[in-house]
C-alpha cells in the first residue's frame, strides 16, 4: 500500500472518528453539567454507573474514537511543530493511541463493572 | 520571505479558528490520560475514587475542569465546522460557524461555571 | 497625505538586510509604481519582476507589510502603515536576489500534481457536450480563473512546514481538472494529490483563501480533492 493511499484512509478515519466524537462530546458535556452539580462524590457517580451496560456501551464507543482521532492529531502536531520525523511521529501515534485504548478502557471497565 | 514571529499574514478569523483547534486539541490529549487514570482509581475501590475527588476538590482544580469544559465545546465545535468544509455542499470558510465554535465555548463554560456553583 | 513615504526595501537573497528609501508619494500610487520608482532613480540595481500592470500575468507578487499581495493592483493608500511601507519578496520561495524570487518549484509542483489536461478525443470527433449547470462545471468554473501569482503558496503554512507538499494553486488546478468530465488521468491525478504532500496535509487554515487577488478559494478545492481522494482509498480505487 502506497503511503498516499494509507494517508488518504488515515484522514478519512479521522474525519468519520470526529463525526462520532461531536455526538458523543455532546452528550458527555450534557452529562458533566447535570452530574456536576452539588458536588461530585464517588458515591454518587458509581452509583450511576455500575452495572449500567448503556453506559459502558456508550463509553466504550467514546473511547474507541477517540483512539482513532486523538494520534491523528498528535502525529501532525509533532511532525508541524515539533520537527519530527515521519517515522517518529507514526511510532509516536501508535503509543498514544495504545495509552488511550488501554487506559480508556480500563477506565470504563473500572466504573461500569 | 518571512521572518520568524512575523504573524502579520496570518490575522484573519480563520487561521484563529485553526490555532485554537489545535492547540485545544493537543491540551484534550495530554489531559486524557490523566482522565483515564483517574477514572481507574474506581477499579480500587470507590475509597479510591473518593480520596481522587476530595484531593481535587479545590479552587485551582475546579478552574482546571472548567478550562477543559471549554477546550471541549471549542474543539467540538470547531470540529464541525471544519467537517462542514470538508464533506458539506456550498463554499467559504464559514465564518459564521467561527462566531458559532466560540459561542458554543462560552455557553460550555457559563453552564459548566452554573452547575459548579449550584 | 504625507508628501514622502518611507519604504523598506528588501536588499539580497535569503541573507539580506532592508534598506530605506523616501519615495514621493502620488495620488492613485500603487506598490508596484514605489518599486518602479526606487528602481528608476534611487537604487538602479535593484531586481523585481512584473509585467503586465493590470493583474493578469501574475508576476508582480511580493509582500507588502507582512502580507503576500499583487503590488501592482494593490494601492499604497490602502495598504501603508502610516507613512511607511515594508517590501520584501514572497514567502516558501527561494530568492534570487531582492524582491526577485525562484518560482520553478511552485510550478514543478503543479506539474507533479498533475495539472495537465488529459483528453482521449482527437480533432476527428465531435466536440464534448459539458452543460455549463452542471455540477462539475460549475465546480472547475469556481477555480479556474487562477493566474499563477503565488500569493496563495506564500501565505500557506503548511508550505512552510512540509516543503514537499504540492500547495494551494497546484492543488486548486487539480482539482479543477477532476471536474472536467472529458479527462482520462483522473486515477493517476487523484493518487498524484492525495495523502501528506498533497491534499490531505492541508489543515484548513484558510490563508490561501484569505489572501488570494482572484477571490478564489483555494481551501474548498482541497476539501473537494480529500473528499474524493478519500473515498476512492477506502473502496481501494487509488
Amino acid at each position: 500500500m502506497s503511503d498516499a493511499v494509507s494517508e488518504a484512509r488515515r484522514w478519512y478515519a479521522s474525519r468519520i472518528s470526529a463525526m462520532v466524537l461531536a455526538v458523543c462530546v455532546v452528550v458527555h458535556l450534557a452529562t458533566i453539567i447535570y452530574a456536576v452539580q452539588g458536588g461530585l462524590t464517588a458515591g454518587e457517580i458509581l452509583g450511576r454507573t455500575r452495572g449500567n451496560l448503556i453506559f459502558a456501551g456508550f463509553y466504550s464507543v467514546f473511547v474507541l474514537a477517540c483512539a482513532v482521532h486523538v494520534p491523528v492529531g498528535v502525529e501532525n502536531i509533532a511532525r508541524e511543530w515539533f520537527r519530527f520525523g515521519p517515522r517518529a511521529a507514526r511510532a509516536l501515534a501508535w503509543a498514544v493511541a495504545s495509552v488511550i485504548l488501554v487506559m480508556g478502557l480500563r477506565a470504563v471497565y473500572g466504573v461500569t463493572a | 520571505m518571512r521572518r520568524p514571529g512575523d504573524f502579520r499574514a496570518r490575522q484573519h478569523p480563520a487561521y484563529w479558528a485553526f490555532l485554537a483547534h489545535r492547540l485545544s486539541g493537543l491540551g484534550l490529549a495530554l489531559f486524557l490520560p490523566v482522565h483515564f487514570w483517574a477514572l481507574g482509581q474506581a477499579l480500587t475501590g470507590a475509597d479510591a475514587l473518593e480520596d481522587f475527588l476530595r484531593a481535587t476538590d479545590q479552587p485551582l482544580f475546579k478552574f482546571a475542569e472548567w478550562g477543559l469544559v471549554v477546550l471541549l465545546g471549542l474543539h467540538m465545535m470547531g470540529g464541525v465546522r471544519l467537517l462542514l468544509i470538508e464533506f458539506g455542499s456550498g463554499t467559504g470558510l464559514r465564518k459564521n460557524w467561527i462566531a458559532g465554535t466560540a459561542g458554543v465555548g462560552v455557553v460550555a463554560g457559563l453552564a459548566f461555571a452554573l452547575a459548579l456553583a449550584r | 497625505m504625507d508628501a514622502l513615504l518611507k519604504v523598506r526595501v528588501w536588499r539580497g537573497a535569503r541573507d539580506g538586510a532592508f534598506s530605506l528609501y523616501d519615495v514621493p508619494r502620488q495620488e492613485s500610487q500603487t506598490v508596484l509604481d514605489v518599486v518602479t520608482h526606487i528602481q528608476r532613480h534611487l537604487e538602479p540595481t535593484l531586481s523585481y519582476r512584473y509585467a503586465c500592470r493590470v493583474g493578469m500575468c501574475g508576476s508582480c507578487a511580493m509582500t507588502v507589510n507582512g502580507r503576500p499581495r499583487w503590488t501592482c493592483r494593490t494601492h499604497v493608500a490602502k495598504v501603508a502603515d502610516g507613512d511607511t511601507l515594508e517590501i520584501a519578496p514572497l514567502a516558501n520561495l527561494p530568492v534570487i536576489k531582492d524582491l526577485a524570487t525562484d518560482m520553478s518549484e511552485f510550478f514543478d509542483k503543479w506539474a507533479r500534481a498533475r495539472g495537465q489536461f488529459q483528453g482521449s478525443a482527437t480533432r476527428h470527433e465531435p466536440f464534448a457536450t459539458v452543460s455549463p449547470e452542471s455540477a462539475e462545471r460549475q465546480a472547475a468554473n469556481a477555480g479556474i480563473e487562477c493566474i499563477g501569482c503565488g500569493v496563495c503558496y506564500a501565505s500557506c503554512d503548511v508550505v512552510e512546514w512540509r516543503p514537499e507538499f504540492l500547495g494551494p494553486a497546484a492543488l486548486n488546478r487539480a482539482w479543477t481538472l477532476a471536474n472536467d468530465v472529458r479527462d482520462v488521468a483522473q486515477r493517476e491525478r487523484l493518487r498524484a494529490v492525495a495523502g501528506d504532500v498533497g491534499c490531505h496535509a492541508c489543515h484548513t487554515q484558510g490563508s490561501c483563501t484569505e489572501r488570494c487577488p482572484k477571490q478564489l478559494q483555494p481551501t474548498v478545492s482541497i476539501a473537494g480533492l480529500k473528499r474524493l481522494a478519500g473515498r476512492a482509498a477506502i473502496r481501494g480505487k487509488l
